[in-house]
């Protein structure tokens, strides 16, 4: 589309209401108003031009304020029906989620679950709204900032009479002296700290522009924020593993291709105190232990470099941390948090074979429970074999000896005992916690229990993320624009002299009041009126016209 | 303010000493700024206010309060080892303080004693409410020792402290515009919200009012893991626990039994104040013969409308970005180092976000024509009803990580 010229002389681009540097307006309906929109300056927005080709009606509805609105309302409904009931990631691992939700809260739960609210901030759907967020952020931002930068550079000091008379702020001022009434308010605004521009008889005053800029630098931010959350998916940008330790032991890290290893020298819980002066009341009305510390004090191992493969790795200490909560152990990229813990797991079990007859001790065993022998020998023909091994029992669906796991929570043994009377078959034991049964009820000797060893076991968030870089530069650009467009505001004051007239015209981006304390201070130092707030009367005069009279009016 | 004082340490006295005072200083405050607005000798013509001191002498109040009230800060800091933000009646407490704080600049930038008269009593309020959670010291548990949830949970409660001032304005303009001749909707609204107030104020007097009785009724309860349990009312006990037995003689006995996953001393404590609310509500209306808002409306004659709601709106420009410096950026910080995770939907961390999306689209609404003025003034008093939210239902009710209570 051609462009259009105003009479100043300038082109202005197809679409522009208000030209953009000496700002008369174009178009007819501004012409007639008695106030002109200025919104932008006026200036040709892509969104309010075109509408003809599908690529115009998405980039319009996109750009629409309201459009943005609506997105934002919808993230913050849905984001609040998350939170009715616990998210899937928080109910217990142990029951399938469909019943976790009906068992706990009945049909308004069934429904929960069936609609997917269980799992609400993982949904397709959920992120299909953040990203028109994405996409309504940056289309809306560029309709505005490009045409609002260049109307902004390419505007003029002397600005046209139309432009002046409609501003939301404007009053004319007779002068006896209007040279010194330009000077005085030229003095003014230079000690309040305003860019003065003059040019032939006319004054431009503008304060803060860069604050215009704010709200485009904060969408950035949030742009490049949101971009970083999505990176999250990509393989390789981000660990999330749990390494359980036990004290004296060194595991692998996981997500480190086996390159780094972690010992656990020492694993404790420290208690507050509970007669302390300080605590100590709250303490006994609460009725309940409270912890001070979980702490592991761990050593971080490198695996040398050139070992072989599936060989015992040769380790290098890289450094040694205290690892307590809030306080995590870091290194290339990788965090290990303290986030769990198990203490006292049995470690170590001492049984001794026994005669029942006379209770006579034969020897004493002691199993490592993550590594038991296959036999224990006690010497003059007398031997333990363990037959089974059950880490943690259970009797399972038929009725049959099993495991649940491979952690020694609940360990139970079945011996076959050697001894000079039995040097064929042995006699066979079974022996668990509080359990001691001779499987055939006629042995002669027995397994009983001596005592057991314990260790205390730290459960270490191993994490890696590399999205932070960009969640963090994005938030800082987020803040900064925030700041910049929320802190100030952009004013502009016109002031124009015909002969004795002097016309005085203002705007500001935001907050009203406060530009007009800026003109009464002006008005006390040079003879100028205080410009007229246009849209305060049509309020006041709206007011009225209902009929109502507060005494607030100017009758 | 409690009279706990037994057991605590001579620093801890002292700061308890400290709050009381600032308490009363606000009181001061409150009664200079209500005298300054509704004083009618000082009103020209034009219904201006000049030549009155009063709102001077408020303002100076305010600020001795906020003194005192940092100096209460700053000696429990002492006492207890770590910053004074770590459960109810402290961040409560706290809040209350930087709602003063954000008074104070915005005052300092527009001059109008009706936010004071408004703001005062508001502060008020919120300390004496906070002072009904239990105010001993309590220790730190090891994901809450961190420096970074210092600073998250006070710049947190400096933004909401703002932010509510714009609840503060907004009420002022609804109250100043509103036709209350008219029997609708928005006077029904409004005076919901005068109710409400009511309701707090009445369940602080009815807390206080069993507390100098003493009253404690102690019930054997099933709890929500089937068990036995004992729960002690303060309150006589409207709503009992789930199969609960009056252990205390000569108490009230409950007259209905609530369902064991509900708390029932909580739930009994909200009946008694709604039911309180209610009636002093009416008692108010029967005197005043007039919806509360209008009677309080021809005190605001003398305001102008527009300035009320650029109050408003500049409260929440300057309360945005330090509620989301606050709210999400440092509570991402802390996240990550306490718990592993930035980010986790947990059900605060969710209603940080609303409150956050809420006031982002109050500003772009701001942005559109017809948003100024009323329809502003009810979104920033459903802004305050989200903070609220977050503060009392979410922390008390569905509490995740940052359990207080
Ligand atoms: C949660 C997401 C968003 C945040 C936190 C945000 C934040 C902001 C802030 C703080 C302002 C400045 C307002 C003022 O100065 O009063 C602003 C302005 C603006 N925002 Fe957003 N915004 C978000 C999303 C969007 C979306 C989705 C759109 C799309 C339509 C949008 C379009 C605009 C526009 C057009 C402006 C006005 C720019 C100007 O003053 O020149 N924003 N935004």
């Amino acid at each position: 589309m051609e462009k259009q010229k105003c009479e100043c002389g300038h082109l202005n681009p197809y679409g522009t209401h208000l030209c953009e540097s000496c700002g008369k307006p174009l178009e007819e309906k501004d012409k007639n108003a008695t106030m002109v929109d200025m919104r932008y300056d006026g200036v040709a927005r892509r969104s309010q031009t075109y509408n003809k080709k599908i690529v115009d009606r998405i980039w319009n509805f996109f750009s629409s304020v309201k459009i943005g609105i609506s997105i934002i309302i919808l993230i913050l409904v849905t984001s609040s029906i998350g939170t009715i009931f616990p998210q899937e990631m928080y109910i217990p691992s142990n029951v399938s989620a469909a019943q976790h939700y009906e068992n706990e809260y009945g049909i308004a739960g069934q429904v929960y679950y069936t609609l997917g609210f269980h799992n609400l901030y993982g949904s397709w759907w959920y992120m299909a709204l953040i990203a028109s967020l994405g996409i309504s952020l940056i289309i809306a931002s560029l309709d505005r900032v490009v045409p609002l930068y260049r109307v902004l550079k390419h505007q003029r000091v002397s600005r046209n009479e139309g432009f002046l008379s409609r501003q939301r702020m404007f009053g004319v001022s007779h002068s006896e002296d209007p040279e010194q009434t330009m000077t005085d308010a030229k003095q003014f605004f230079a000690r309040k700290k305003y860019n003065v521009r003059e040019e032939n008889g006319s004054l431009l005053a503008e304060k803060n522009r860069f604050t215009r800029w704010g709200p485009y630098i904060n969408h950035i931010g949030l742009i490049v924020f949101l971009t970083g959350c999505m990176l999250r998916f990509f393989p390789g940008m981000y660990v999330d593993d749990l390494v359980w330790v036990r004290e004296g032991e060194t595991e692998v890290i996981p997500g480190t291709d086996g390159e780094y290893f972690i010992e656990n020298d020492e694993f404790f819980v420290d208690l507050y105190d509970e007669n302390d002066e300080v605590f100590g009341p709250a303490m006994q009305r609460a009725s309940g232990q409270t912890v001070e510390t979980y702490q592991t004090n761990a050593i971080l191992y490198q695996r040398e470099e050139g070992g072989t493969v599936g060989a015992e790795p040769d380790l290098n200490e890289v450094k040694s941390k205290e690892i307590e909560v809030n306080h995590p152990l870091r290194f290339n990229n990788f965090s290990l948090y303290q986030s769990d813990y198990k203490v006292n797991e049995f470690n170590k079990m001492s049984l001794s074979m026994t005669d029942r007859e006379t209770d006579e001790s034969i020897g004493t065993i002691e199993i490592d429970l993550f590594d038991p022998q296959a036999e224990y020998d006690l010497g003059d023909g007398y031997r333990v074999v363990i037959d089974s091994y059950f880490p943690n029992f259970e009797f399972d669906d038929e009725g049959e000896p099993s495991t649940v796991s491979d952690i020694p929570d609940n360990p139970a043994f079945i011996f076959q005992m050697f001894s000079p009377e039995h040097d064929e078959d042995g006699e066979y034991s079974f022996v668990g916690i509080q359990r001691n049964e001779d499987i055939f009820n006629e042995n002669d000797y027995q397994m009983s229990f001596e005592g057991v060893e314990t260790k205390d076991v730290t459960g270490l968030t191993v994490r890696k993320d590399l999205t932070l870089p960009f969640l963090i530069v994005g938030g800082s650009i987020f803040m900064i624009g925030l700041v910049q467009g929320s802190y100030w505001s952009h004013r502009r004051v016109w002031i124009r002299r015909f002969d004795n007239e002097v016309w005085i015209a203002g705007h500001t981006n935001k907050h009203w009041e406060s530009l007009k304390k800026e003109f009464r201070a002006l008005s006390k130092e040079t003879k100028l009126d205080v410009p007229e707030d246009k849209q305060q009367l049509k309020e006041e005069e709206d007011e009225q016209s209902n009929g109502r009279d507060d005494g607030n009016g100017r009758n | 303010m409690n009279n706990q004082m037994e057991g605590m340490t001579a620093m801890a006295e002292i700061s308890a000493n400290l709050l009381l005072i600032a308490f009363f200083l606000y009181l001061i405050a409150t009664i200079c700024f209500a005298v300054s607005v509704t004083g009618r000798k000082w009103r020209d013509k034009q219904g201006d206010v000049i030549g009155n001191r009063w709102g001077t002498v408020g303002y100076v109040f305010s600020i001795l309060g906020f003194c005192f009230s940092v100096g209460y800060f700053i000696t429990r800091w002492i006492a207890a080892g770590h910053v004074p933000v770590s459960n109810m009646f402290e961040y409560t407490t706290f809040l209350g303080t930087t709602l003063c704080l954000a008074f104070i600049i915005l005052y300092g930038i527009y001059r109008t004693n009706v936010l004071g008269m408004f703001t005062m009593p508001i502060v008020l309020l919120v300390i004496a409410f906070a002072s009904v959670f239990p105010t001993e010291l309590e220790p730190l548990i090891p994901a809450l020792q961190s420096n970074w949830l210092k600073i998250h949970v006070t710049t947190t409660a400096l933004g909401q402290g703002i932010l509510s001032i714009g609840f503060a304005a907004g009420l002022i303009y609804l109250i100043r515009t509103l036709d209350f001749t008219k029997r609708n909707k928005k006077v029904f609204w409004l005076e919901f919200i005068m109710y409400s107030l009511v309701s707090l104020v009445s369940f602080i007097i009815i807390r206080y009012a069993f507390e100098l009785l003493q009253y404690q009724a102690t019930f054997e309860y099933v709890n929500e893991a089937g068990e036995s349990a004992e729960m002690t009312y303060n309150m006589p006990a409207l709503l009992g626990p789930n199969e609960g037995t009056l252990l205390t003689n000569g108490m009230m006995e409950p007259l209905i039994s609530m369902p064991a996953w509900l708390r029932s001393d909580d739930a009994n404590t909200v009946i008694w104040s709604l039911g309180a609310g209610l009636i002093f509500y009416f008692l108010l209306r029967l005197v005043l013969r007039k919806p509360l808002g209008g009677a309080i409306q021809p005190l605001l004659r003398g305001i102008s409308p527009d300035t009320v709601d650029e109050v408003s709106y500049r409260a929440i420009a300057i309360g945005f970005p330090v509620f989301t410096l606050g709210g999400l950026i440092f509570a991402m910080i802390w996240a990550q180092i306490a718990w592993t995770r930035f980010w986790g939907w947990d059900p605060k961390e969710v209603w940080a976000l609303i409150t956050f999306l809420f006031y982002a689209a109050y500003l772009h609404l701001r942005l559109s024509r017809g948003w100024h003025g009323e329809r502003s003034a009810w979104l920033c008093v459903i802004g305050f009803v989200i903070i609220m939210f977050n503060l009392v239902f979410v922390n008390l009710v569905i509490a995740g990580l940052h359990s207080y209570a």
